[in-house]
């Protein structure tokens, strides 16, 4: 018996179709493209206040409406998405002890969503005064 | 020990997880939902200004901003390879990087006008 | 014993491959009594035995330990020794080989990937100082363990490499030379292991492309797992483990190993 004939199933391009636990695995995956999208917004943003009064409004305008709109609520969500799942496998990739007890993942998944309102309330109350 | 550069990818992929999901949703909320959309504020131009000029301010943007390309470009560099099946480790790992380092550049530029 | 007229029945679809008659896999519909206590594996155990003897698996201990009846059932990992008939009723019931791993005939898959790549984590204890014998020549090789030191790496032990996570992976599916779930968190039992003394070296093995790094976190391997082993936790960890050593590789190369706190 020298050929070798057992059979290697090919993946589907569309594997990540099948399971509920892939597709949302796969959309965790492509939030990073609207992290990145974000990010730039947000630069093209602070420099449109750097250019003035009137570059600023021009700016919040522009995104007010349109294609733009719809991309940025299109990234906001994936961005959730992001700190959702984020915050959901923190505790299951640490082995936090504290003086030898463990902590239990409540608390990891807990202590993140306090740092996210926190922090959420910093920027807002630094930003949007 | 062997020394990889791998595992420093994976420290700036988590730190830059981390930025992300903790500092992008209310910056992002507000500068393209909540103020274009006047659902808070619009703040005042000179507020804005006064507070995006800052040293500090533009200096913490700049780690944040920094951390959370590092985060996109891991991410999405696995999502070509494992996803796509682009097997060009090497080119991969140039693109997605590479672009994140272009938007620093321009990330460096806007804030230290 | 007299049939009851209304037994009721499932309908088993199963994989076939018969490599000296077929190109490729192609499937075959069954029917099974439908009994309130039977698994997917007295199913095909009375397939063998009554309709087709020529339907080919794997099993042994049918009660979860052995870990060798593992098949993909509705396009899940399952152990079918584990995995009721009466909950997929009314059926009909796809049985396939394991996925991700080459077919060899039917229901049987071929884990000579796994085989391989196992050893190459170095699953067992690894010390610097060999037993030495004592006055008596004999080798004590006995060595003390804490009930809070065996807590830190029992759950990592209850692998039964039964490759269900191998076949939920899709990292392993699209890129067969990721070392893999079941492997990473055996290597972390035994860096875990207060008797163990080889982290460093299993370390260089898992640090490169194919090992933990190519782990995306999907989780699926901690989610099929039968023995509850969070292989994905311990992949997650090793990653952090791996990051930290590699600081300080690439901060102080010159101290010697001693100093840099390796084992």
């Amino acid at each position: 018996m020298s050929e070798d004939l057992t059979y290697r199933r090919p993946i589907s391009t569309w594997w990540w179709l099948r399971k509920r636990s892939y597709f949302l695995f796969v959309m965790r995956e492509l939030s990073s493209i609207f992290v990145a999208w974000l990010v730039l917004y947000l630069l093209l943003f602070v420099r449109a206040v750097f250019e003035g009064e009137e570059a600023y409004r021009d700016f919040l305008d522009r995104a007010s409406s349109g294609p733009l709109l719809v991309l940025n609520v299109l990234a906001f969500g994936f961005l959730l998405l992001h700190t959702v799942t984020w915050f959901g496998v923190t505790p299951q990739a640490m082995d936090l002890r504290v003086r030898g007890q463990k902590v239990p993942k409540g608390a990891i998944l807990g202590a993140q969503y306090v740092a996210l309102v926190v922090v959420s309330g910093f920027v807002f109350w630094l930003v949007a005064r | 020990m062997k020394r990889r550069v791998e595992p420093l990818m994976w420290l700036g992929f988590s730190g830059g997880g981390v930025a992300a999901a903790i500092f992008l949703p209310m910056l992002a909320f507000l500068c393209a939902l909540a103020f274009p959309l006047g659902w808070v504020g619009p703040p005042s131009h000179d507020d804005l200004l006064t507070v995006f000029e800052h040293p500090l301010t533009r200096l913490a943007l700049l780690a944040l901003f920094a951390a959370m390309l590092v985060h996109a470009a891991h991410r999405f560099r696995f999502t070509l390879y494992d996803g796509l099946q682009i097997k060009a480790r090497l080119l991969v790992a140039v693109t997605c990087y590479g672009a994140a380092l272009v938007m620093m550049i321009f990330a460096v530029d806007v804030l230290t006008t | 014993m007299t049939q009851k007229t209304t037994e009721a029945r499932i309908e088993l679809r199963v994989a076939r491959y018969r490599p000296d008659k077929d190109r490729e896999p192609g499937w075959q519909e069954y029917d099974v009594p439908l009994r309130e206590e039977w698994t997917v594996l007295d199913g095909l155990n009375h397939l063998k035995d009554k309709v087709d003897t020529t339907l080919a698996f794997r099993w042994s201990c049918r009660m979860g330990i052995c870990g060798s009846c593992g098949m993909n059932v509705n396009g899940e990992p399952r152990l079918t020794c584990a995995t009721f008939l009466s909950d997929y009723a009314p059926g009909p019931v796809r049985v396939e080989p394991l996925a991700n791993f080459p077919v060899v005939r039917d229901l049987v898959v071929d884990l000579t990937d796994f085989m391989e790549k196992l050893p190459t984590v170095k699953p067992w204890i690894i010390r610097d100082d060999d037993a030495l014998p004592d006055q008596d020549g004999e080798i004590d090789g006995e060595y003390l363990q804490t009930p809070e030191e065996l807590d830190a790496y029992k759950q990592f032990s209850m692998c039964i490499n039964c490759m269900l996570c191998y076949a939920a992976c899709p990292v392993y599916g699209l890129d067969p030379d990721f070392v893999g779930p079941a492997a990473i968190a055996l290597a972390e039992r035994y860096d875990l292991d207060s008797r163990d003394q080889g982290a460093r070296e299993r370390l260089d093995v898992l640090i490169e492309h194919e090992g933990v790094y190519g782990c995306t976190f999907v989780g699926e391997c901690t989610r099929v797992c039968p023995k509850h082993v969070d292989p994905a936790g311990a992949i997650q960890r090793y990653k952090l483990k791996a990051a930290q050593e590699s600081v300080k590789a690439f901060l102080l190369p010159a101290l010697p190993k001693r100093l840099r706190g390796g084992r």
